[in-house]
């Protein structure tokens, strides 16, 4: 479990968090929403320490990562699996290579280990016969798949996911979503997505925070979601005209 | 670095080793001087300033902008915090090979180049008719002082260690998009050169009476 205590942050005059708490459980996906802006990005790279915090600490199943010493925050951060924005593939790399990179640094297995590890995990998020493709040859859908498995690869017990499904078609969202839930599911990790599309609040949902402004403003489930009664939360859920739709039928 | 920098290298020596040996023979003509001197002071010009210091502008032109430019790419593109979130440091593992590899294959660069200028001098002397062959090669053994390498190899560490680490420091705290890496690439090379040019005057300032004979 990944517990997040009262962290606040700023830029200079800019504050971007205001004391933002919460819990993440093991075996579930953690979702954190909000709009454009409001500081979600800003809150996961706090999480893993890419940002520095004003305030607030972060422990990763008891241990105090933000004020931990070097060794503890290696550690934990080797723990950690994460899929980047743009899916952050090392573009000197083949596909392949950028898979297999976080065994060649941080493992001692041999390099046909290293190597069924990797073609597992391809073929675990739906790749295969790509393995000498470099990421420029690649879609985008493709670049995400290749960044979850490279996450997965070290057999992370923390998977965060930053924005999985922006610049996606619905379906290859989708596929995207189902795939960080099977993962979460299968292997029992603490998975934390940053997301505000609104299929993946409601395919993949198992624990919601709603961010407003830098602060927590709600938290739940996706079967809650829709009646919050919180304003800002209801302005959000129903921005398009489908979710609109689906309201009106429900009442 | 260095392999992908040796034709414009080699172009740049090839130019500057004719250019100083007809500038030096045209400035030089008189009956006081003999013509041996034309290409000793070629020879002390190359070795000593041309080669070390022209070259290593053009060094950082290259392989100061293009390692400016892929760490910048690396840091908007998120690539540098995968790094980081795998618990690797990503300065030890992006930019320390960089600086090394600098330092190392920099003044391979500029033996090379006083080579090639020193040689195309002779070229020039002997196509051009300003002075004969046998003159040239008599010059650029007259009154040799070997310290004048260790100081062009002492020059050449470092111009590879500055042009390293300026770039690699520009690139690597690049903050924005495509066009703050275009800047980063850029700030890269105008804060090299000037690194380049105080490094040499402070050198100079240093190691000179060196040359001197006692």
């Amino acid at each position: 479990m990944i517990e997040v205590q009262n962290i606040s942050k700023s830029f200079g005059d800019k504050q971007v968090l205001f004391d933002v708490s919460g819990n993440f459980e093991k075996g579930k996906c953690n979702l954190i929403i909000g709009m454009s802006g409001t500081g979600k990005s800003v809150l996961l790279k706090c999480m893993v320490a890419l940002l520095p915090t004003d305030t607030g600490n972060v422990l990763y199943d008891n241990r105090d990562f933000t004020h931990g010493d070097k060794q503890l925050q290696t550690d934990v951060r080797r723990e950690i699996g994460m899929l980047f924005q743009g899916g952050a593939l090392f573009d000197s790399k083949s596909v392949e290579q950028n898979v297999m990179f976080p065994l060649e640094i941080l493992t001692k297995m041999t390099p046909e280990e290293k190597l069924d590890r990797v073609n597992f995990c391809l073929e675990r998020v739906g790749l295969e016969n790509v393995n000498n493709k470099m990421p420029s040859e690649i879609s985008g859908g493709m670049k995400k798949r290749v960044g979850i498995a490279r996450a997965m690869v070290n057999n992370p017990n923390y998977l965060f996911c930053d924005e999985p499904n922006s610049g996606l078609d619905p379906q290859t969202s989708i596929r995207i979503d189902n795939l960080i839930k099977e993962i979460t599911d299968e292997y029992k990790i603490t998975t934390v997505v940053v997301t505000h599309d609104m299929n993946s609040v409601l395919e993949i949902g198992d624990h919601i925070i709603y961010i407003y402004e830098g602060r927590k403003l709600w938290e739940g489930d996706n079967k809650h979601i829709m009646d919050s009664g919180v304003k800002e939360l209801d302005d959000f859920v129903f921005a398009n005209r489908m979710m609109r739709m689906v309201k009106d039928k429900s009442l | 670095m260095g392999y992908d920098s040796l034709f414009i290298v080699l172009i740049v020596s090839v130019f500057l080793g004719a250019v100083t040996t007809l500038q030096t023979a045209y400035n030089l003509i008189s009956p006081l001087i003999p013509d041996p001197v034309i290409s000793l002071v070629v020879r002390d010009m190359t070795i000593l300033e041309l080669s070390p210091t022209i070259i290593a502008i053009v060094y950082a032109g290259k392989v100061g902008s293009n390692i400016a430019g892929e760490l910048g790419t690396m840091r908007i593109t998120e690539q540098i915090d995968a790094l980081e979130v795998m618990g690797i440091n990503a300065i030890s593992y992006l930019v320390l090979p960089k600086i090394i590899a600098s330092v190392l294959m920099f003044p391979l660069l500029v033996i090379l180049s006083a080579f090639f200028a020193i040689y195309s001098g002779y070229l020039t002397a002997v196509v051009s008719g300003v002075i004969s062959g046998t003159d040239y090669l008599t010059g650029i053994q007259m009154d040799f002082n070997e310290f004048g390498v260790s100081f062009a190899m002492i020059k050449a560490v470092v111009y590879g260690y500055i042009v390293a680490s300026i770039s690699a420091y520009k690139g690597f705290f690049t903050s924005g998009g495509a066009l703050e890496v275009g800047q980063s690439s850029t700030n890269a090379v105008t804060s090299s050169c000037i690194g380049i040019l105080a490094a040499d005057f402070s050198l100079a300032y240093l190691l000179a009476p060196f040359l001197t004979p006692s």
